[in-house]
């Protein structure tokens, strides 16, 4: 289990690191390296050069403004689940978090490097989906900016190109008279989600003017459902458009079952979590 | 005035050195010598295919690869297919694999060729450029496909039967046929693996002035790897040293032996002349080393009013994978252990090992046990399920009574011996589990629970374990010119504690400080007779010899003593390593005692000269006496007549989720009996990981091959190994101690206990929360709610189990 050969580079600046990723066809982005490194570790991947952003300066913010957080590219998931700020700005940020990997994992992947890793057994990618964020990418072609959205091509593959950074993300604030929630079962502490459940109201005077539902590990990219029209069986309304499948921990059955549990929970919890956030 | 150790709860001394680090394992060694070379393994992609070519001729262009192996390169015994260990009379079709594979590969992970390069990243790479030209054969995976035997795993064992073996006391079929009533269970467990924090490694040098191998080996057997690698490699036993460094858990796996890599690497040591290093890396655990536990059982049962068990019949069978070099030990065991703390009058019991495409099957803690105990105490549930009676009276019902000991129950046992329980008290067992976890109270709380719409389900699980299986142990106790005790037992550790518990033993018998005993094990240049760490046996074994060794160095330190006094030997006593004379004041350190017991003719410090020649002695006799020899030591072995059977009972009180059908644990109780305890702390200690592992194999852990013979979870992302968070935050323990009249300090083994019931009292816990029987195991809970539709038509009893 020892990766193949490769090149190593270790860049000073964001445009050295461009430069690099523009000159190299084979060359991959080394984070936090949570993902990666067992991938070349198993020689599932092997990129010709890792270009190592952790000494690029000025990546490791966690901005809270008005508008929402903005979460830098080295920004370890610990650093974002430990700040306040963020929870109280967007709450769904630390609730998602919380169930992400262990806290060693934490404390070296990266929110950002989740986000493009694009996994839709992953939280993040589906929390920046369901609130509707984006990820800001440059390149030695300039910047952009990717609504989330725009984000997720397929299984584990984003839409960034291949010598593009994704440097910062956005999660927006949440709205006043909005709520939200998040529930997974796993089969550990820990682990990856049979189902993963995030719920996004938005009220009006106690009443939902809006519902969306987005969902881990039953799709092969994050989904995100409108529930707005169909509150009185949220459930059904999603698994019309979710792909629930059979793997080696739970049967498709049970993960279909896993959501018509969950949604209807969560989407109470979001609108218990408007409703609490009214009062105080 | 030393106090007695042996009982107490002695902190273990090796955890300093292994929380800080500073354990030293195979890895670790010779990690400065830069002639050092790494090895690594080209291992079968596919589950069963002819090997039609093998071209290395990319591999020797690699900067950094010294040399390459395939079977084509071994010579002599090297190229003979490795040992079958434990033959047995019924295995009429074992098989091994060769240290390469010849011209066919069995399971995914065989190993076909051998790189040595200089690092293991070299290696790796050279080890994926070797070609191989497959044929592919159809993979035979799992017990069904084995028993329809459409294809077979070897050309020449017709049916895919290694052996089948048949037990018998009494007439089962007649005894059941002739029962007032009878009940039939098909019940199936899958694999689960050891799967020890240290995988498999091997170190090896050659030195060419001496023609000595020098061998560290993280095994269960230092002797056992010794003996095969002087074989293999045509040396004298003399010329190897095999040394077994700390090993980071075992668990059963590291007792198979020779492994190719143990082999192939001394071999390559020998061959380069420079020091050679295998590292197992996890995904090659998973796919090369050894699994265990999956069989079937067919149960038919007879029983009267009572629950009382007339006859027992079982048939089973076992997937032992691809080869078989450990036997059929986990079998014999599953055969003869599922009797636990019963005696059904009449027990007949067959079964057919058979081979999979799939990796080799041997002991893993419990050694098919916990499939035994599954299996008995299922049928002990449904009997109760059937009669309405209580789970806890139909096993009274059963139980060998206290004044039965020793009950033979008419079988041979997996030492070749007499299965005949030493002694036990399983109605004080049962009575101490009844009260530890609420046996009783238990119906108020499955109402308050139902009440707030929770669902509980208690289940329990009795087990004997045969421990402390022969032939032998030995130790040698040495007491040095300073008053410390060297002692070596030639059996491995794994981390038992063996320095802390075996420690204990030597200061209580010879009367010398606890800070003053060293314990060395698993170095065949310190004790070159012994077994190894297995079948919950080393404290039964090597605890018992090192007694018997300490006895032996006692009783010469005080004849030496008392002519050194002026006294006599009865009125000595040695406490904290000084020899006095009850009730004077005068006194001798052992250490002195020890300057005398050899005879010296150089002084070579203050001490020592009082043993020189113009000192001491009698001029007119030698100075060593005829019978005698010089220096103070004791050695001893110990070899028993047959095993001690330790015991134990389980209880669980689970919660299924009625939504999500996940699975919580509320409480786990423990009751155990291992005789005298040497370290209560260590037994328990062994129980709680045993218990975390049992956790695992119950409701997390299994193997999941494809039908082409692909382990599919090979990671421990995928093979669902319990947190710390997935296992009971406490676990309530209580101690019977009925000693073993079978060895000097009435001591049983602990090794195995905590996992052995863990299936059947999570089956029985879970049943009793859903009310439809469980009868395959482990179980998760997408499988549980598949059960759930499985029986939503059935009526939903509110206490299934319990009866009235």
């Amino acid at each position: 289990m020892k990766p193949a050969p490769f090149a190593y580079l270790r860049p000073a600046t964001l445009e050295e690191a461009l430069a690099a990723l523009a000159g190299q066809q084979g060359a991959k982005v080394l984070a936090g390296g949570q993902s990666l490194v067992p991938l070349l570790s198993m020689r599932l991947a092997a990129p010709s050069t890792l270009v190592d952003i952790n000494a690029l300066p000025d990546l490791s913010h966690v901005a809270v403004s008005d508008d929402g957080v903005r979460i830098g590219a080295l920004a370890r998931h610990a650093e974002v689940l430990a700040s306040r700020e963020a929870a109280e700005r967007q709450p769904l940020l630390a609730m998602a978090l919380s169930h992400v990997a262990h806290a060693t994992i934490r404390n070296r992947g990266t929110t950002v490097g989740s986000l493009v890793h694009a996994d839709a057994a992953a939280e993040m990618p589906m929390v920046l989906r369901l609130l509707e964020g984006s990820v800001d990418v440059a390149s030695v072609r300039g910047r952009r900016t990717i609504p989330a959205a725009e984000l997720f091509a397929g299984p584990l593959e984003s839409t960034l190109a291949q010598d593009e950074i994704a440097v910062e993300a956005c999660f927006p604030a949440l709205a006043p008279g909005a709520g939200v929630a998040f529930q997974e079962i796993a089969r550990r502490h820990g682990d990856y989600a049979l189902v993963g459940v995030a719920a996004h109201v938005e009220t009006d005077g106690g009443e939902v003017t809006r519902a969306r539902v987005g969902f881990v590990s039953v799709s092969d990219v994050p989904v995100v459902v409108d529930v707005t029209d169909s509150l009185d069986d949220p459930a059904s309304a999603a698994l019309a458009e979710l792909e629930p499948a059979d793997d080696i921990h739970a049967t498709a059955a049970y993960r279909a079952h896993l959501v018509k549990v969950l949604t209807p929970r969560v989407l109470a919890d979001a609108v218990h979590h408007a409703r609490d956030r009214k009062k105080s | 005035m030393t106090t007695k150790l042996f009982g107490a709860k002695v902190p273990r001394v090796e955890d300093q050195r292994f929380l800080r680090g500073q354990g030293r394992y195979v890895d670790d060694l010779l990690t400065d010598d830069p002639r050092l070379l790494h090895a690594a393994v080209l291992r079968s992609p596919h589950a069963h295919a002819r090997i039609v070519d093998i071209d290395v001729s990319d591999v020797l262009d690699l900067d950094g690869v010294v040399a390459v192996w395939t079977w084509d390169d071994l010579t002599g015994p090297m190229a003979e297919p490795l040992p079958l260990l434990i033959p047995h009379p019924t295995l009429t079709h074992g098989r091994t694999q060769y240290a390469l594979a010849r011209d066919e590969v069995n399971y995914v992970g065989e190993a076909i060729a051998f790189v040595v390069a200089v690092d293991r990243y070299v290696a790796e790479d050279a080890v994926a450029r070797i070609r191989v030209d497959y044929e592919h054969l159809e993979p035979v995976v799992g017990i069904d496909a084995a028993r329809a035997a459409r294809r077979t795993v070897h050309d020449d064992v017709p049916d895919n039967v290694g052996a089948r073996m048949e037990q018998e006391n009494g007439d089962a079929r007649a005894a059941i046929a002739a029962a007032p009533h009878t009940l039939t269970l098909d019940l199936d467990i899958e694999r689960s693996a050891c799967t020890p924090m240290e995988g498999r490694g091997t170190v090896a040098r050659w030195d060419p002035d001496t023609s000595r191998l020098t061998v560290w080996s993280s095994t269960q057997t230092s002797t056992g790897v010794r003996g095969c690698v002087a074989a293999k490699l045509e040396l004298d036993l003399a010329k190897v040293d095999v040394i077994t460094p700390d090993v980071g858990g075992g668990f059963g796996v590291k007792v198979v032996h020779p492994w190719p890599e143990e082999l192939l690497v001394p071999l390559a040591a020998k061959t380069l002349g420079r020091p050679v290093k295998y590292t197992e890396d996890r995904r090659e655990h998973f796919i090369s080393s050894a699994h265990e536990r999956a069989q079937q059982h067919h149960v038919e049962v007879g029983f009267d009013d009572d629950g009382r068990v007339l006859g027992l019949d079982v048939e089973f069978w076992h997937d032992h994978g691809a080869y078989t070099p450990y036997g059929l030990i986990v079998p014999i065991i599953t055969s003869t252990q599922l009797l636990g703390p019963y005696k059904p009058q009449n027990y007949r019991v067959a079964f057919e090992s058979l081979y999979t495409n799939t990796v080799i099957v041997t002991p893993y803690r419990g050694a098919g046990r916990p499939q035994g105990c599954f299996v008995m105490e299922r049928t002990m549930d449904a009997i109760a399920a059937y009669l309405g009676k209580d789970r806890t009276e139909v096993r009274s019902t059963n139980f060998i009574q206290p004044d039965e000991f020793p009950y033979e129950h008419g079988l041979v046992f997996q030492d070749g011996r007499e299965l005949t329980y030493d002694s036990g008290d399983y109605p004080a067992s049962l009575a101490k589990l009844k009260e530890l976890v609420g046996w009783d109270e238990f119906e108020e709380f499955r109402a308050e629970m139902a009440a707030q719409g929770r669902k509980v389900g208690i289940g329990l699980a009795c087990y004997v374990e045969g421990t402390g299986v022969g032939p032998y142990e030995g130790a040698h106790v040495h007491i040095e010119t300073s008053g410390k005790v060297k002692v070596a037992t030639g059996l491995t550790t794994q981390g038992q504690g063996h320095q802390t518990a075996f420690a204990q033993i030597v200061a209580d018998t010879l009367g010398v400080r606890f800070e003053d005993v060293e314990i060395t094990t698993g170095d065949t240049r310190k004790m070159p007779y012994a077994v190894g760490t297995f079948a919950s046996r080393a404290a039964v074994m090597s605890g018992s010899a090192i007694h018997l060794a300490a006895l032996r160095a006692k009783e010469k330190a005080l004849r030496i003593a008392a002519e050194a006094l002026e006294a006599s030997e009865d009125d000595l006593e040695i406490a904290d390593g000084v020899v006095s004379v009850k009730g004077t004041d005068a006194s001798i350190d052992l250490g002195t005692v020890a300057v005398l017991s050899n005879p010296l003719r150089y002084a070579f410090d203050e001490a020592s000269k009082a043993a020189t020649q113009f000192s001491v002695g009698d001029p007119g006799k030698p100075p060593v006496a005829e019978d005698d020899e010089p220096g103070l030591e004791g050695k001893d072995f110990y070899s028993p007549p047959r095993s001690t059977f330790a015991n134990g009972m389980h209880a669980v009180i689970v919660e299924t989720d009625p939504d999500t059908a996940e699975i919580t644990i509320l409480k786990y109780a423990v009751v155990h009996d291992c005789g005298h305890l040497i370290n209560p702390m260590i037994v328990e200690g062994q129980i709680h990981g045993g218990v975390a592992q049992g956790v695992g194999g119950a409701l997390y852990e299994r193997m999941a091959y494809d039908e082409s013979g692909q382990l599919l979870n090979a990671s421990f992302m995928d093979f669902l190994m319990p947190y710390v968070t997935e296992v009971p935050t406490s676990i309530d323990i209580d101690h019977l101690e009925t000693p073993s009249p079978l060895n000097p300090l009435g001591i049983k083994g602990a090794g195995e206990a905590g996992v052995i019931p863990s299936a059947a009292v999570f089956a029985a816990a879970i049943e009793d929360a859903e009310g439809f029987p469980i009868t395959a195991m482990p179980i998760s809970p997408s499988e549980l709610f598949e059960l759930r539709l499985a029986h939503a038509d059935e009526p939903h009893p509110t206490s299934p189990s319990l009866g009235s």
